[in-house]
């Protein structure tokens, strides 16, 4: 069938403008966040395998118990042993600074969607659009911004794994019962105070479950950035693909399941001690 | 009733109206028209209809009605949680209504504090921290809360309970942190909605009967909320029973159930145990018919009883203090002795009690003798008035004079 409505031409439209007028700022966003990215990996990739081995396994005994500290330390052995440890440090890196960023951006914005219905009434329908959208879509804009590499890889990541952050922070918020509420404008609380001393704190387990969320979409995310040479496990799974390698596809698979199920576990017990 | 205490809250005309035409619907209720009404011509609904009362220093004041009611919204308006549509509050002479924001919250960190029947507890802190929690709002040091803060859980009993979490504790218990955190800003007025309303009857009474303590001891001016008339009459002072937005009456529980306003009231209060709440102040004939001691001999009395109908009736010095009762039949026989006071057949042995003493209380009293009950000034001994057997007993049951007689005459029969 001939095309008679043709929307995607005024998003290219729209995009090329932004390119066009807007790329000192892209430039300056794409070295700083590159920069960011690369130290954090930087980091990451330069301390001993043993120690960061260590460190997330004392942190998994510390929150989560001894069977996941004992999946952490399995796991990550392996993955060093596979031979991916550095891979999958550069996918932690850039699992870090998106979910950083994308929670920056997400948690303000749950709250005023929590506190506003013409805010709500906005953003929902865009977190919708960010949530079905297909991933790869995102990579479009991204590439044509900031032209392939790490930042463009998290600036999909970030698009992509956000709204669950912002639909659970505003979740959170709102379930906060209207008598405790009641109770702390009675005794003369500021809109501050209220969303600091009592809002917040309700809603921090929720809250958490969305950061574990943004996490856990990250990391599907990045492998996919892979494409557009974010590095990491995303670029071995990707090599695996157009090799047609089944082991390596296998290995680098396995490390991001390893790497996932470490995440979830350690962020979803933060959660839920996060009322205790 | 006049009353010489110093008003701490004034409420004059308070309108509350939810709904987007707020305008028209105020009109129409200041021209008059009833909430089904302006419910119909403008989707607007009275909350609460042009409330007008004072609350004095000290008072314990009682906002009754039944759900939907409006009660609980005008506790709200007292510190302005909802925002009246017009009319005034004053608390100390000063209109609430008026303040800009910030002067709104200090008065909500100083002179006035909630607490509210689900307690509103902060479930992240402790116990301590929850009472603390004005203090903290206010912008007070550490050291200064926590001082302040253990003496309120002292006064509400709550010792050794301050590093517990609110859900470790009993719903009594909880409700006694949200006192706690009410009482450590120290204001001097308590709004309490429906504040015993969750708790169980035993708790509640304990928690009624503790308040009663503290605000003997504290005094501070209390607004307390309920759906419940027992406790209304229990904790109130006065009691304000309020309908669909409208003050139906203001008054004493014993002014509201022996002389209600309308006929919701009366319907309202019918079940209510007036025994333990109407005193003899209440029921005594006032002025009674009375034989006066040295100047009224046996045929004065007789004549008296005569012009009466009365065959029994009180005998009172120059000072109108009491001294007994006589009876027609020994009168008959004192005036056949020729005697020229009643000095002889004066019963001195009867009940006499003073104008607070209730239906209750007077009960026991009428059990093996036929006398009737003389009210007096408990220090004066003067006579106030006469309470008589089948008034008591009426108040007592409910049954009226005929179907007591009936009773007597069906029990004497058998």
């Amino acid at each position: 069938m001939e095309k008679t409505i043709d929307i995607g031409q005024y998003v290219a439209i729209a995009v090329k403008w932004l390119m066009a007028n807007l790329r000192p700022l892209f430039d300056f966003i794409k070295t700083t966040g590159n920069a960011g990215i690369e130290s954090i990996e930087w980091v990451l990739v330069s301390v001993p395998f043993y120690i960061t081995i260590a460190l997330f396994t004392a942190v998994a005994w510390k929150y989560a118990g001894k069977r996941i500290a004992t999946f952490t330390l399995l796991g990550l052995a392996l993955i060093y042993l596979m031979g991916f440890w550095e891979e999958t440090m550069q996918t932690l890196a850039l699992i870090i600074s998106s979910t950083v960023i994308a929670l920056i951006v997400a948690v303000p914005l749950g709250i005023w969607s929590a506190k506003s219905q013409t805010a709500q009434r906005i953003i929902r329908p865009l977190l919708d659009l960010m949530q079905t959208m297909p991933a790869f879509v995102y990579l479009i804009p991204a590439v044509l911004f900031f032209s392939i590499g790490k930042l463009p890889g998290a600036f999909a990541t970030i698009i992509f794994a956000m709204p669950p952050a912002v639909r659970l922070t505003a979740l959170g918020i709102q379930q906060v019962p209207g008598d405790v509420l009641e109770a702390a404008r009675s005794l003369g609380a500021t809109q501050k105070q209220i969303l600091f001393k009592v809002e917040l704190p309700l809603a921090l387990k929720t809250l958490l479950t969305g950061v574990n969320q943004t996490i856990l979409l990250s990391l599907s995310m990045v492998v996919i950035a892979g494409m557009i040479a974010a590095g990491g496990l995303g670029e071995k799974v990707l090599e695996g693909i157009n090799n047609l390698d089944i082991g390596l596809g296998f290995e680098s698979g396995l490390s991001v399941v390893i790497l996932a199920i470490i995440l979830d576990r350690i962020t979803q017990a933060f959660g839920n001690k996060g009322l205790n | 009733m006049k009353e010489n205490r110093p008003v701490k809250i004034k409420v004059e005309d308070l309108v509350l109206i939810f709904g987007k035409n707020k305008e028209n619907a105020l009109q129409m209720l200041k021209e008059g028209s009833i909430k089904k009404e302006i419910l119909s011509k403008t989707q607007c609904t009275v909350g609460i209809n042009q409330a007008n009362f004072e609350i004095y220093e000290g008072e314990f004041f009682v906002i009754m009605g039944l759900s939907g009611s409006g009660k609980s919204t005008l506790l709200r308006c007292l510190n302005r949680l909802i925002e009246p549509t017009s009319g005034n509050v004053y608390v100390n002479g000063d209109n609430i209504t008026r303040k800009s924001h910030r002067e709104l919250l200090d008065v909500r960190r100083t002179e006035m504090s909630m607490v509210f029947q689900k307690f509103g507890l902060l479930p992240h802190r402790t116990v301590l921290e929850n009472v603390a929690f004005g203090l903290e709002l206010r912008g007070e040091d550490k050291e200064t809360r926590e001082t302040k803060a253990q003496q309120a859980i002292d006064t509400v009993g709550l010792h050794g309970f301050e590093r517990q979490s609110p859900a470790q504790l009993s719903g009594g218990m909880q409700q006694r942190v949200g006192l706690a955190r009410a009482l450590t800003n120290d204001p001097e007025v308590l709004l309490m909605d429906e504040a015993f309303s969750a708790l169980d009857p035993l708790i509640k009474t304990e928690m009624q009967d503790e308040l009663l303590g503290l605000q003997n001891k504290l005094k501070k001016t209390v607004v307390f909320v309920t759906h419940d008339l027992d406790e209304a009459i229990k904790l109130g002072d006065r009691i304000v029973i309020m309908k669909d937005g409208i003050i139906e009456q203001i008054g004493t529980a014993e002014e509201i159930l022996t002389n209600p306003a309308t006929p919701y009231v009366e319907a309202f209060v019918k079940k209510v145990d007036r025994k333990t709440i109407i005193t003899a102040g209440t029921l005594m004939h006032e002025k009674p018919t009375h034989v006066r001691f040295g100047k009224d001999g046996p045929e004065g009395t007789l004549r008296k009883m005569r012009s009466t109908g009365l065959d029994v009736l009180p005998v009172v010095d120059e000072q109108n203090t009491f001294l007994g009762f006589v009876w027609v039949a020994d009168a008959v026989q004192c005036a056949n002795r020729q005697e020229k006071t009643v000095e002889s057949i004066l019963l001195t042995n009867v009940p006499t009690v003073s104008i607070e003493v209730t239906v209750e209380e007077m009960l026991p009293l009428i059990t093996a003798t036929r006398s009737p009950i003389a009210v007096i000034d408990w220090d004066s001994k003067r006579l106030l008035g006469i309470v008589s057997q089948n008034s008591v007993v009426i108040e007592a049951t409910r049954f009226n004079e005929q179907e007591i007689t009936k009773l007597k005459e069906h029990a004497n029969n058998s």
